[in-house]
């Protein structure tokens, strides 16, 4: 060997490090955020879910008061997780629009009945054409909306106990912004 | 009490260790240094305290003591005993404590028998082992202790996660740490060896057995882990280039090519810069394999043990070993003569071919697996799969395999084609018989055509080494070539035939009625829910016959866990001796029809036997080996008192 090819091992090594220390100094984002955060959510209108409750459309997100739109639906088993802490919300005094997805009637009655109902407005979203257009791959996901419609804070997965109070957090922030 | 008396021999050891580097330094040194003296004693006494130690961690895990940590943490009073022993190594601290103890080990038994290098060398050797010892130690006492206390005892274990307590899983981590340690050994050997500029047979001889131990384990590794994936996954795939699986496969890449150099170096004396080098990059292999599964650094889908800080202290090892010894090298390489000349129609000019493929296979899946890595840092993020590996590992894997079918025909030193001209020949014939025939039969793609001809011509070509010997007295070691290169053959056959001939059918099928796959009829007799510890599950019951045979019951599950939500889904296979059925329930359409997913892979099974094969094939050599040098060794004594008595007259 040469006396310069002796070193190519060294550099490729070296190089390696460099660029593995830094990436582990980046923090890992193991979540898709959604791109829309932050921008207005498209127009749209849903029919209502089920009989007793409305359907919702764009109009109802842009009423000046910050709200939570929580994409569900009732075969969803971590739905069932959250359904506690989304009652202690309402409770709170959030308003809670829902967006049931693939979902049939009777089925999002029975869920309701048997978890308790912390939404105001559902809407049947049988394509998932509203849950794709906001950014939301999967079930549940929960969006802070403010009073003007525009998407300020995406939480995905389950709302878990820990996560009530930085939702009302991101809520007065979203009311003190609109 | 056990719990301290375990840290106390682990820092005992490390301190050792420590004693132990410092007198391999001294030895170096021109005028004779007594603390060398102790190099060898140290090496020992550091492999019974860490034994030890390990030891002390089992009866903790034997006797369920919630007051330690690791115990609690990782153990349930109410499990099965093998997994309650396994749990000592199913988890970051115990692992690591693992990989010491056998390290320490290992070392100990250099000491206590190599005998054949000069002892400086030797010194050299086991400072080096101390030295990489050393950081593992610093890892546990500093960062990792498995011996903690909890300031209250618990009052129950947490348990060993239950999708963790899979006999295959608790024994599948300590075969890769075998691997791992024996080609720890081998760099030692050849820091030890660069060091003192010895690189001779004799220092290829004594890196050699161990070489091939880290290779059979971590043959055996690979091939557990493929199944494991295979069956527990439920994709239907045996390898998916995934990093984790690319991290296990480096390692033995390296290790394959260091197998094969090595050997050059003991019996010709040739290759003596390139069997260091590929010592220093087969450990390097596993220490970033290491290092890309724990610091969680590639998204994987198994990455596990995943901390960044953890991650730090493996980088910084990382750079200590591989750096330091990458810079040993480029300092020391020009200085070690070259070995013997060799021409290119020679059993040395295949080896050098074999490692030159090899090598290249290595750097394409490294690129491979890294890219990624590299393109994130400017926030492009690419994943790279099948296509790239595939068709690039092919043009190396191929030409390979053709002169791996002569090549072990070839004399050593020089040699000429037309001697060996009637063996090719026959191969050839072989390999295109078979490239015609699987041409007639259908179109299939060209990787899996070209990889049934070469299988043929290989499975023969592995046993001509043996024609015209007598085959009770050819040596073990020739033995296990035969068998491990004929492993290779069996393995691509079935690579090559689960990728060409596979069925798959996906279905929706009511219950009550039947789906058909290659030669199987498939009937769905029933759909009930069974319930377990922390999940629940819709389980299919499938009676499946083959060509009209008598069925057999397979039972598949479509699982939810609960915490934390997951679905998963429990395949179930019905081996024939050419093949396997593979079974997976999905779910239930809204009209009440159930999804099947069901393939026929025909030889699949194949894969796993080969691999199993190879293992065999390294073990037998390892045996043959073995006993050669304490033949040799023997001799050598005797030769010894001959000349003390002749002397004595």
């Amino acid at each position: 060997m040469t006396s310069l090819k002796v070193w190519i091992p060294l550099a490729i090594f070296l190089l390696f490090c460099g660029v593995a220390a830094y990436q582990l100094t980046q923090p890992k984002d193991e979540f898709v955020e959604s791109t829309m955060v932050g921008k207005p959510v498209p127009d749209f209108e849903l029919r209502p879910a089920l009989a007793e409750l409305p359907g919702v459309s764009i109009a109802d997100l842009k009423d000046g008061k910050p709200k939570l739109l929580n994409i569900w639906a009732s075969w969803c088993v971590p739905c069932i997780a959250e359904a506690p802490h989304l009652d202690v919300l309402k409770r709170q005094g959030v308003e809670i629009v829902g967006v049931a997805i693939r979902d049939r009637p009777e089925d999002v009655a029975r869920f309701l009945n048997q978890y308790g109902n912390p939404y105001t407005k559902i809407g049947a979203d049988d394509l998932s054409e509203i849950q794709l257009s906001i950014g939301s791959s999967g079930v549940p996901e929960t969006f802070v909306v403010d009073g003007n419609g525009i998407i300020r804070h995406q939480h995905l997965g389950d709302v878990r106990a820990e996560h009530v109070p930085v939702l009302l957090q991101k809520l007065a922030e979203a009311g003190a912004g609109a | 009490m056990i719990a301290e008396l375990g840290l106390a021999a682990l820092w005992l050891a490390a301190a050792l260790s420590a004693l132990q580097l410092l007198g391999g330094v001294l030895a170096q040194r021109k005028e004779a240094s007594e603390i060398a003296r102790l190099v060898r004693p140290a090496a020992i006494m550091q492999g019974v305290l860490a034994g030890f130690a390990f030891l002390m961690l089992l009866w903790l895990f034997y006797v369920t003591d919630l007051s330690v940590k690791l115990v609690a943490t990782n153990s349930h009073s109410a499990k099965p005993l093998v997994f309650k022993l396994a749990g000592a190594w199913g988890n970051h601290e115990g692992s690591m404590l693992l990989w010491v103890t056998v390290m320490a080990l290992a070392g100990g038994l250099i000491a206590l028998v190599e005998r054949r290098l000069p002892e400086k060398t030797m010194l050299a050797t086991l400072s080096a082992q101390a030295f990489v010892g050393l950081g593992f130690y610093a890892f546990l006492l500093l960062s990792s202790n498995p011996f903690e206390r909890l300031p209250q005892p618990a009052l129950e274990g947490i348990g060993l996660n239950p999708l963790l307590q899979d006999i295959g899983l608790a024994f599948h981590p300590p075969t890769l740490y075998f691997g791992y340690v024996g080609l720890s050994v081998a760099f030692s050997f050849a820091v030890g060896a660069l060091l003192t500029r010895q690189v001779n047979p004799n220092f290829a001889r004594a890196m050699r057995p161990w070489v091939l131990g880290a290779w059979i384990f971590l043959t055996l590794g690979i091939t557990a882990g493929s199944y494991w994936a295979y069956y527990e996954l439920g994709w239907g795939g045996w390898w998916f280039w995934d990093p984790v699986e690319n991290a296990s496969l480096m390692p033995w890449l390296a290790a394959t090519a260091l197998l094969h150099s090595v050997g050059v170096l003991a019996a010709r004396d040739a290759l003596r810069t390139w069997t260091i080098m590929l010592g220093v990059i087969a450990f390097s292999m596993s220490m970033l394999g290491t290092f890309l599964v724990r610091s969680g650094i590639l998204t994987s889908v198994h990455a596990f043990a995943v901390d960044p800080e953890r991650g730090s202290f493996i980088l910084v090892l990382l750079l200590l070993y591989i750096g330091g010894s990458l810079l040993l090298f480029a300092l020391r390489a020009n200085t070690v003569s070259e070995g013997e000349r060799f021409s290119v129609t020679s059993r040395e000019g295949a080896l050098v071919f074999n490692n030159v493929m090899l090598s290249a296979l290595l750097g394409i899946v490294l690129l491979g697996t890294l890219y990624p890595l590299l393109t994130e840092a400017f926030d492009v993020r690419v994943s790279v799969g099948p296509p790239y590996f595939n068709p690039v590992g092919a043009i190396f894997t191929i030409p390979m395999l053709l002169i791996m079918a002569v090549g072990p025909l070839l004399r050593w030193r020089g040699d000429s084609f037309a001697r060996i001209k009637n063996s090719v020949a026959i191969v050839a014939a072989i390999m295109l018989a078979v490239l015609a025939l699987v041409l007639i039969l259908g179109s299939y793609g060209l990787l899996p055509v070209l990889g049934l001809a070469v299988a043929a011509g290989l499975a023969v070509g592995s046993f001509l080494p043996l024609r015209g010997r007598n085959l009770m007295r050819a040596p073990l070691s020739l033995w296990g070539m035969v068998i491990a290169h004929f492993g290779i053959a069996v393995a691509l056959f079935g690579m090559a035939s689960e990728t060409a001939f596979s069925e798959e059918k996906l279905a929706a099928v009511p219950v009550g009625e039947s789906a058909q796959v290659g030669p199987w009829n498939v009937n769905l007799e029933q759909v009930a829910p069974v319930a377990g510890p922390n999940w629940t599950a819709i389980q299919g019951r499938l009676a499946a016959s083959y060509d009209g045979g008598d069925p057999v019951i397979l039972t598949p599950e479509s699982r939810n866990f609960w915490a934390p939500p997951q679905e998963t889904t429990e395949s179930t296979l019905a081996t024939r001796w050419n093949g396997q059925l593979y079974a997976v329930i999905g779910n239930q359409a809204a009209d009440g029809r159930w999804q099947l997913r069901l393939w026929w892979k025909p030889f699949v099974t194949f894969i796993w036997y080969g691999g199993i094969l190879i293992a065999l094939g390294g073990l037998l050599a390892l045996i043959g080996r073995l006993r050669t040098d304490l033949k040799r060794r023997y001799v050598k004594s005797r030769q010894a008192d001959r000349a003390k008595e002749a002397a004595a007259l």
